[in-house]
Parts: C-alpha cells; sequence; structure tokens
C-alpha cells in the first residue's frame, strides 16, 4: 500500500470513528412538526433517561376525534376475534414495529443512527414520535411515490419519448411533499392537458399510447380498466368483450344493482375519447369520438360516456375528463376511498384488507374496519397522512408475528398476527445499504451515497425480479435472489470489498466490546438486539479475534443476518 | 459441500433429477463427446441409474423464441410470385423444396430444409394480440394476458408435473428479454433462471470468500439464526410461505455443482461449435442440448429482434444466418443423441408479419395466421397443418376467410402438453383459489403420432 493510500485508509478509519462515536452517543433527537404525544395509546411510565416531549401547544384540528375513531377500529377487531376465535398475538417489541414502519413508509429499515434516537424517546411516545419522523421524512414522498405510480403507469418503460416515468414520479413524490389532498392528486390524473414533460400529470394518458399503431392516440380501453382498478378497485376488464355471465361483476348502485355489461366498460372507456395527443401534448378534442364494435354487432357505433354505478355522483361538468374526473373523487362515491384505504392498507402489511386488492365489491358486506377508515379518509379531506396514522396505530397493526401459540394463516386473515410477507426487491436493496452504513441515508445525506444507493438499487432490483403490479401476491424466494444476497455485487461490496469503508471495518473501529459489537450488527441489520443463544454462539465466534481476522468475522456476521428469512421477509 | 447436511428434499418443486440415466449418453460419454465434460461422478450416477429400474425417460421441452414476431412469409409459410411475398426480385423469398415430400419454406434456411422430415408447421395459427408484450404473454402461456392473475408459462408447467433431483433450476432461459417465462399463480420458484450469455460464467455463483469461512456462514445461517426465527412464528413457515432455506440449499449446491458446465458452451470441441453457427443464437442453442443432457426440463433460447417493420427482407435474411444453423444443428444433435424422441422443440414468436408489404419495406404485428413450428416428443415430422391465402382478401371484418384450418394459440398448447404427457384439463386452484386448467384448447391430433 503506497503511502496515500496509507494516509486516506487512516483519514476514512478515524472519520468514521469520529462519526460512529457520535451515533452510539446520540444525544440529539429532533421533535417532529406533526407531533402530538398520545395518539398511540401507550401509558408506559417514562424512565428519568428518556427523552420526554411536552404535550403540543394547541392540538391541531382534528386531533378531536382521533380516539373515537381508533377506538371503533380496535373495537372491531376484538369483536372479529372473539367471534371467529381465535387467539391473538401480543403487541410486537417497539423495535419490530420501528423495523415495520420504517419498511413501509421509507421503504428501508432504519439506521442504526435511528435506532438510537428511537430509543431515546420515552417509551409512551416513541411510535408517534417514529410515525412522525418517518412522514416528514422524504425519504416517504419518494417511496410512496414509487409504489403509487406502478398503479397509474405500471412498471414498463412505455413508449419512447412521450413517456417520462421518472418526471412522473418525482412529480407525485412533489404532491406528497406538498400534502395536496389525494383527490385532487387523482383528478389531475385524470383530467390534465399539456406535454409530458411540463405537466407530468399527463404522463398517466401518454403511457397507454401505442407507439406502433397507425392512430397514436391515447387507448380508451386501459385507460377504463386502469381508472377501475386503481382508483375504484373494481375489475371489470372482462366487460371490454362481453357481459358478465358468470354473476362474478355487480355494478349499479344499491338497491339497484346490474349485471356488468360490455356497455359499461366501453361507456366508461368513452370519457377519453376525445382525449388526443398534439403539438402541446395530451388535449381535449371536442370533435372525437369513442366507436366501438360490440359482440355479435355488425357495425362499429360512437359509444356515449356513462358511468356505471354511483350515478347519483356524477355532475357532468366540464371536458368529458373532467366530469370522470370529479366523479371518481366525489365524496359520495364510496368505491374511491374504500379503494385507497385498500391500498395503503397492502403498502403497510404487505397485503390488503379485500384480497385481490382491485376487486372490492360494491355492494354487500365489506369489513367494517375497511368502511371506517374509508369515511374517515373522506371526512379528513383525502389526507394520507392521517389514514397511515390511523392504520399504524391499530391494534391489528401492532400485533407480533411471534406467538406461544401456533400461528396459522387464519391468525393472518383475521390480523391476530403479523402477516408475514416478502420484501419488494427495492426494499431489500435499500435495507442492503442502509444495513451497512449506520447512519440513516436520505435526502439530507451526500450526493454520492444517494448516487450509491440508486445506481445500485435499480440494478439490484432488476436482478432479484421486480414483481410488477401483482405485488401483493403471496410468493415465495428463488434460487436468484438466494444467490444474489449471497454472493452479488451490491453485498460483497460492502462486506468484503472496500475495506476502508465497508460495514465491517467501521464496526471493528467503533465497538472494541465484542458484546456491544454482536448488538450493533444486530441492530443494523435485523433492527434488534440477538437472543441469549444468538449472542453467545457468535461472541465466541469473535472471541479472542484481532486486526483482519476479527474484521472478517464481523463481514461473516453481516452475511448471516443478510441472508436470513427475517431479513428478507417482513413481520 | 462439508460439515453439514444439506438434507435430501429436492427444492422449490422446479428442481429435478433425470436424464443422466440415459443409455445413449452413456454411449456418447464412452465415444467421448456427449457428456465428456462431466466429471467421474457424474458419470458414475448416470451409469447408477442406468442399472435401476427404468421407467419412461423424462420429458422436456425447448422452446426457440423469435422476439419481435417473425414474419411467416421469410420462414415457413412463403407465397413466392405472388403479391403478399414481395415483387423485388432481389428482396424477396423465394421456396426451396426440403426433405419432406411437398414441403416448401423460405429458401434463407437450407439447413433447416435438410431436417424437415422432424419437423411440422402450424401455418395457421390465429391470436387476439398484436402487442409486443401481450402477444409474448399469450405465445408463452396459452392464455390472453388477464390483469387478475398471471398464467404460468409452458416451461413452468412442465416442471409443475414433474419432479427430479438435479442441482442447477430446472427451467430455464437463454438471452431473455424483460417477459422470460414465469411461474405465474403456481409460484415464484417456477420462474425460468435467467441466463445472459453462455459464454461466461452464472453471475454470482461463485462465494466471495474461500469455501471453509462460505461453509461456516451457512452453518452459522442454517444452525443459529434461521431456526431463531421460525420458532414460534407461522406453521410451515419455509414450506408453504418463504421457501427460504429450501432455496439457501439449492443455491449453495448449485455453486458447487458439476452441472454448472452445462451452462458453459466454451469447452465445446470447436467442430460443434462451428456446426451451431458463430451466433449468440447458435451459442444459446448448444448450451441447451447440454442443459437438456444433464436434465434441465425446460431451456427457452431467445432470437430477437424479428420487428421488421422497416427492411422486411433484409431483418429476415440477418436473423436467418443465426437461426439456419443452430435450429437444424439443434435437431441434428438432438437426435444423434436420442435426445428428441423426447425433447419436443418448438419455434414461435409473439405473432407473424402482415402479408401486405408497407411503405418501408416492413411487414407490422400479424396475428391473423401465422407459424409455429413443432419437432420431436412424440410430433410426426414432414406434416403441414392448415395454410394462409396466397391472395388474402384482408377484409377486418372478417380475417378468418384468409386461413384455412385455423387453430387458436389454445390448441397449439394443447398440442404441446399432450405431447409432453402433462394432463392439461385437471384443475389447478390459484392463490385466489379460482379453479384454472392449463389449457381449455384441442390438442391438433393429426400431429401426435
Amino acid at each position: 500500500m503506497g503511502l496515500k493510500d496509507f494516509v486516506f485508509v487512516g483519514l476514512c478509519v478515524l472519520g468514521a470513528g469520529a462519526v460512529g462515536g457520535m451515533l452510539l452517543r446520540q444525544e440529539r433527537v429532533e421533535r417532529p412538526q406533526e407531533f402530538w404525544p398520545g395518539r398511540f395509546g401507550t401509558t408506559n411510565v417514562a424512565t428519568s433517561r428518556d427523552k420526554v416531549f411536552p404535550p403540543a401547544q394547541s392540538p391541531t384540528a382534528g386531533s378531536n376525534d382521533w380516539e373515537p375513531v381508533l377506538a371503533k377500529l380496535n373495537n372491531q377487531f376484538r369483536i372479529s376475534w372473539e367471534q371467529n376465535e381465535v387467539e391473538v398475538a401480543d403487541k410486537a417489541d417497539d423495535l419490530v414495529l420501528a423495523r415495520r414502519l420504517s419498511l413501509a413508509l421509507a421503504g428501508t429499515i432504519p439506521s442504526l443512527e435511528e435506532i438510537r434516537s428511537f430509543e431515546k424517546i420515552s417509551e409512551s411516545q416513541r411510535l408517534e414520535w417514529w410515525v412522525s419522523h418517518l412522514l416528514e421524512d422524504r425519504r416517504f414522498c419518494d417511496y410512496f411515490a414509487e409504489r403509487l405510480a406502478r398503479v397509474y403507469v405500471g412498471t414498463d418503460n412505455g413508449p419512447a419519448f412521450i413517456f417520462r416515468r421518472r418526471r412522473f414520479v418525482a412529480w407525485l413524490s412533489d404532491q406528497l411533499h406538498e400534502k395536496k389532498p389525494y383527490d385532487q392528486i387523482v383528478r389531475e390524473l385524470i383530467s390534465d392537458k399539456g406535454l409530458w414533460t411540463g405537466e407530468p400529470a399527463v404522463n398517466f394518458i401518454t403511457v397507454t399510447i401505442n407507439a406502433d399503431a397507425d392512430d397514436k392516440s391515447p387507448d380508451e380501453i386501459r385507460l377504463a380498466g386502469r381508472v377501475a382498478r386503481g382508483f375504484l378497485g373494481v375489475r371489470i376488464d372482462c366487460l371490454q368483450c362481453h357481459d358478465d355471465k358468470l354473476g362474478n361483476i355487480t355494478l349499479g348502485d344499491e338497491n339497484a344493482e346490474q349485471p356488468g355489461q360490455q356497455t359499461h366498460f366501453h361507456e366508461l372507456a368513452a370519457f377519453f375519447g376525445q382525449t388526443e395527443n398534439s403539438f402541446a401534448g395530451i388535449r381535449d378534442n371536442q370533435d372525437r369520438k369513442y366507436e366501438y364494435t360490440y359482440l355479435n354487432a355488425e357495425e362499429e357505433t360512437v359509444v356515449k360516456p356513462a358511468v356505471p354505478f354511483a350515478e347519483a355522483c356524477f355532475t357532468g361538468e366540464g371536458t368529458l375528463r373532467q366530469q370522470l374526473a370529479t366523479w371518481v373523487t366525489s365524496p359520495e362515491n364510496k368505491a374511491f376511498s374504500r379503494a385507497t384505504v385498500n391500498r395503503v392498507w397492502a403498502l403497510m402489511f404487505g397485503r390488503p384488507l379485500v384480497d385481490p386488492i382491485d376487486n372490492i365489491p360494491l355492494h354487500g358486506d365489506l369489513p367494517p374496519v375497511l368502511t371506517l377508515l374509508a369515511d374517515d379518509f373522506v371526512e379528513h379531506g383525502y389526507d394520507l397522512r392521517r389514514l397511515i396514522r390511523l392504520i399504524a396505530a391499530t391494534e391489528a397493526y401492532q400485533r407480533d408475528s411471534e406467538a406461544d401459540f401456533e400461528i396459522t394463516v387464519k391468525h393472518e386473515h383475521y390480523w391476530a398476527a403479523f402477516p408475514l410477507t416478502r420484501l419488494r426487491p427495492e426494499q431489500v436493496a435499500g435495507s442492503i445499504v442502509q444495513a451497512s452504513w449506520l447512519q440513516t441515508i436520505d435526502a439530507d445525506s451526500h450526493v454520492i451515497q444517494q448516487l450509491t444507493k440508486f445506481g445500485q438499487t435499480n440494478d439490484f432490483v432488476t436482478r432479484y425480479g421486480d414483481l410488477g403490479q401483482d405485488e401483493f401476491q403471496d410468493r415465495g424466494g428463488t434460487i436468484t435472489q438466494r444467490l444474489l444476497l449471497m454472493n452479488g455485487e451490491l453485498v460483497k461490496e460492502r462486506l468484503d470489498d472496500k475495506i476502508a469503508t465497508n460495514a465491517a471495518t467501521r464496526l471493528a473501529a467503533l465497538c472494541a466490546r465484542d458484546d456491544k459489537l454482536v448488538d450493533a450488527v444486530y441492530l443494523s441489520v435485523l433492527t434488534r438486539r440477538p437472543s441469549d443463544e444468538e449472542k453467545s454462539y457468535f461472541l465466541e465466534r469473535l472471541q479472542g479475534k484481532q486486526g483482519e481476522f476479527r474484521r472478517q468475522a464481523i463481514a461473516d456476521l453481516y452475511w448471516v443476518l443478510l441472508n436470513s428469512t427475517e431479513f428478507s421477509w417482513n413481520h | 459441500m462439508s460439515q453439514f447436511n444439506f438434507g435430501s428434499e429436492s427444492v422449490g418443486a422446479c428442481r429435478s433429477a433425470a436424464h443422466l440415466s440415459r443409455r445413449s449418453l452413456l454411449q456418447k460419454t464412452a465415444a467421448g463427446v456427449g457428456l465428456a465434460w462431466l466429471s467421474p461422478l457424474a458419470q458414475q450416477l448416470a451409469r447408477a441409474e442406468e442399472s435401476a429400474p427404468s421407467g419412461k425417460p423424462p420429458k422436456s421441452v425447448i422452446v426457440l423464441w423469435m422476439e419481435g414476431g417473425p414474419s411467416q412469409l421469410e420462414t415457413f409459410d412463403p407465397h413466392p410470385g405472388t403479391t403478399i411475398g414481395g415483387k423485388d426480385p432481389l428482396a424477396s423469398v423465394k421456396a426451396i423444396d426440403t426433405a419432406a415430400k411437398g414441403i416448401q419454406i423460405a429458401d434463407l434456411y437450407p439447413r433447416i430444409a435438410e431436417q424437415m422430415e422432424h419437423i411440422s408447421l402450424i401455418r395457421s395459427v390465429v391470436s387476439k394480440e398484436g402487442d409486443h408484450e401481450r402477444g409474448s404473454y399469450t405465445m408463452k402461456s396459452g392464455w390472453v394476458p388477464d390483469p387478475t392473475l398471471v398464467h404460468p408459462s409452458l416451461g413452468a408447467i412442465l416442471c409443475h408435473e414433474t419432479s427430479d433431483k438435479i442441482e442447477i433450476p430446472r427451467h430455464v432461459s437463454i438471452y431473455p428479454n424483460q417477459w422470460s417465462p414465469r411461474g405465474g399463480y403456481l409460484g415464484d420458484q417456477y420462474d425460468a433462471f435467467r441466463v445472459h450469455d453462455p459464454t461466461r460464467p452464472i453471475p454470482d455463483v461463485i462465494a466471495t470468500v474461500k469455501q471453509d469461512r462460505f461453509d461456516q456462514r451457512m452453518e452459522d445461517l442454517l444452525k443459529v439464526v434461521e431456526p431463531q426465527f421460525s420458532r414460534r412464528r407461522l406453521k410451515d413457515l419455509d414450506t408453504k410461505r418463504t421457501l427460504h432455506q429450501p432455496s439457501l440449499v439449492a443455491a449453495s449446491k448449485m455453486m458447487t455443482s458439476d452441472q454448472l458446465k452445462a451452462f458453459d458452451v466454451t469447452h465445446v470441441p470447436e467442430a460443434l461449435r462451428e456446426e451451431f453457427g458463430d451466433s449468440n443464437f447458435g451459442r444459446g442453442c448448444l448450451a441447451a442440448l447440454q442443459l437438456i443432457e444433464v436434465g434441465v426440463r425446460c431451456v427457452e433460447v431467445n432470437l430477437g429482434t424479428w420487428d421488421s417493420h422497416l427492411n422486411n427482407y433484409e431483418t429476415c435474411k440477418a436473423r436467418a444466418a443465426a437461426l439456419d444453423p443452430a435450429y437444424a444443428a439443434l435437431l441434428r444433435n438432438l437426435r444423434e443423441r436420442n435426445l428428441l424422441e423426447h425433447t419436443l422443440v418448438v419455434w414461435m414468436g409473439e405473432f407473424g408479419r402482415t402479408p401486405r408489404i408497407n411503405g418501408l419495406g416492413g411487414r407490422d404485428h400479424w396475428p391473423h395466421g401465422f407459424t409455429v413450428a413443432l419437432s420431436g416428443c412424440g410430433i410426426q415430422g414432414g406434416r403441414v397443418i392448415g395454410a394462409t391465402s396466397p391472395e388474402p382478401k384482408l377484409d377486418d371484418k372478417n380475417r378468418l376467410q384468409d386461413v384455412e384450418d385455423p387453430q387458436d394459440v389454445a390448441n397449439v398448447h394443447a398440442t404441446l402438453y399432450e405431447a409432453l404427457g402433462v394432463n392439461y384439463t385437471r384443475e389447478h386452484l390459484t392463490p385466489i383459489g379460482r379453479p384454472m386448467q392449463f389449457s381449455k384448447g384441442t390438442p391438433i391430433k393429426r400431429l401426435l403420432g
């Protein structure tokens, strides 16, 4: 090693040591802006060492009706558990909840730095603090934007030039950051005009343009299917070709139900019949018509737009797309709020309340929890953050995924135990990078860290296998995924290469004591401390090791934990 | 692998034992060809199975996937001298006779013509899907895309319906594009294992640390950390939900497996490599041959890009240069090694091309009458099903009048399952409890022996 390299490595280790020292001691804990202690209802008494924030000076509007709603939700779960005679798992440990929430809201596991802050907060305020912290972090906007974009525009690259996926996701992230009400976002997606670069919402429309077709206009049929599934939680795709003969699709209104017909689908599609692509981007041209040849019909007919249910909410004002947008997001159109709640629930739990996620019956019995949350969502101005907080505060969300009794799929079905679901590829990639970095990688971090994260994350996601839009299906792991985590570049670099800056070297410098070291690795990777059995086992592995041998033993421990089921699954 | 027991369970259902037992392979091994690259241990394995009471040999499938949609006119369904066949004498296809009496194919394929008595053609395939993604889905699974369900592809179904023990994945896609075959509702464990280049090592199969350290890591993981997690959790966590440990064990077995060599074509004798042609597709077909030999159940080899919207003839000619030697060599070698009788070879793409040539000398997407070619596994060679009109009326209200004996994609798939011995009418429950058959088509009996 040359002198320059030696000095560089020395500086890196010293720097890492200095930063790490601060991390391990972590004194400063910020107070999030929207922080109202007590919303999570934990009453444990704080010890004198805990950080306790004073109550908010004046409860913001809306805080008064928090407790009754939460009580109703919890009551519904208790009734369901009792009626269905399922044993209920205990409340999960705070660190388990911190991991769950971080994966759901930021798409990655908590950093060691965050864990230190989290544990500084008094137990009674911890979860409230953590959820507020995450919701105010730019990572939340970026991550949720990506997940929602899958629903709106899918995962394909789409037509070149006229579809800009990254621009679209960035726009969506900005809307979430500005706390724009969700109904307003959806109205813009459906009805916005202009160029895909200047008005990124129109990418919702341009993604459906078939660049190979003669008529380069947006695809009314794909748009109708997407509006129905993505915003209203109804699958009417079969009606594209024929009437529903199997009784699978029931439309119309309560007490005036109608079997799904082919006309229902195409009348919905007809709302996009005037949409065209021009030099000025997406616009509405009143001369255009939507024509279709129905099954067994001789000729094409001009299809007049009409809504397939909730007709009372239809006002008929504005362009065809504006008419559709207003109807979709009408407060009385229950399908919209229910579909949104079901999706946000799935993003939090890894599986939806009503499965499949985009097939919620319009009529008949629904889980009371879905209805309660949907009504609250509408009453509070389509505030996604409130919805997320409410879900996080339910007893169901806080159940453990382990128990002293034998957990079966029935327990998961009734949310009496937290369901085990596979992490998405970007959650795994983000978590590998985060686990080996110790500090929080977020929008405030150094730009090089950002590059590292994004460049490598994309490559990893492709190899790991993107699930596309059907992301809430139960799926087991594959051999390719295991090989990628055992021997892949992302893991290798962080454990066995780049000796000066990798996780093992940094932790070796930070923790002189082996027991602290084992704790730190477990916290960094699995967001928990080792069990006694694990601790003594790995202490033995480290015993008497010095220098490079010690560093290797730490890398080995990292590898073992990164390759565990526990790391790749949400629990 | 050393130090600890990996267990005897085969992993995911998509792993299996098999073809090492074939007499033909042993003969070839003895002769210094075929499996000569396998270790003595693997050869012994083959011999041990050879003496075991033998049932019928398991069946396999090779899909030659023509990404982009190959023109039927410039491959297996030429109409020379007609308007649709093209007018330019220098840039139009001509037809040549083949080894199968009465069957003519495009003159770009002299070597395939020699093999034609082993190939049968369905020239009247009709589909509804003229988009690349949807067309790929339909041809690979036999079903039109359904936003509420992902149908498994042919190879995934074959893996699901068979079980055996090999140390490498049983379902492989070589040079895959983004729509490589999927397990769909059968599960991700049936997805094709993606191989991007058979001249380079398989990625991520080399441990990043020395073997003793790797073994120690695996032991720590399986002995200490995994039990800690599963102890109080969901019943049958590993087998019913995560498949984590089985795939860990399978992955680590694969890392040290001799059978990995089947992916590698760099050790193959020069003459054999030349026979398959100096192209990626040729090397892919050679790898497919080797993989089928060691017991892989399904190999897809992708040849792009047939999407000839511009200069159709030139595009087709360039593809033919790779396809002709590789396809012919694959059939010849499968036959010589007695593998063709239980290996189905399917040639297809997402759709065909328009009979009419467009203003740019190209042909556009055409699902209304195109060709699929089949060989092996009981398929009678040298037969032709259906025909497309040499002078089509091209009435978009009545597409079928230009196609004689039209066969929809479901019928093609039913024929494939029939040949492979897969019970395709039995119902399987999808994860959301929807009963599904693998195919609702009717097999084309005239192709089956």
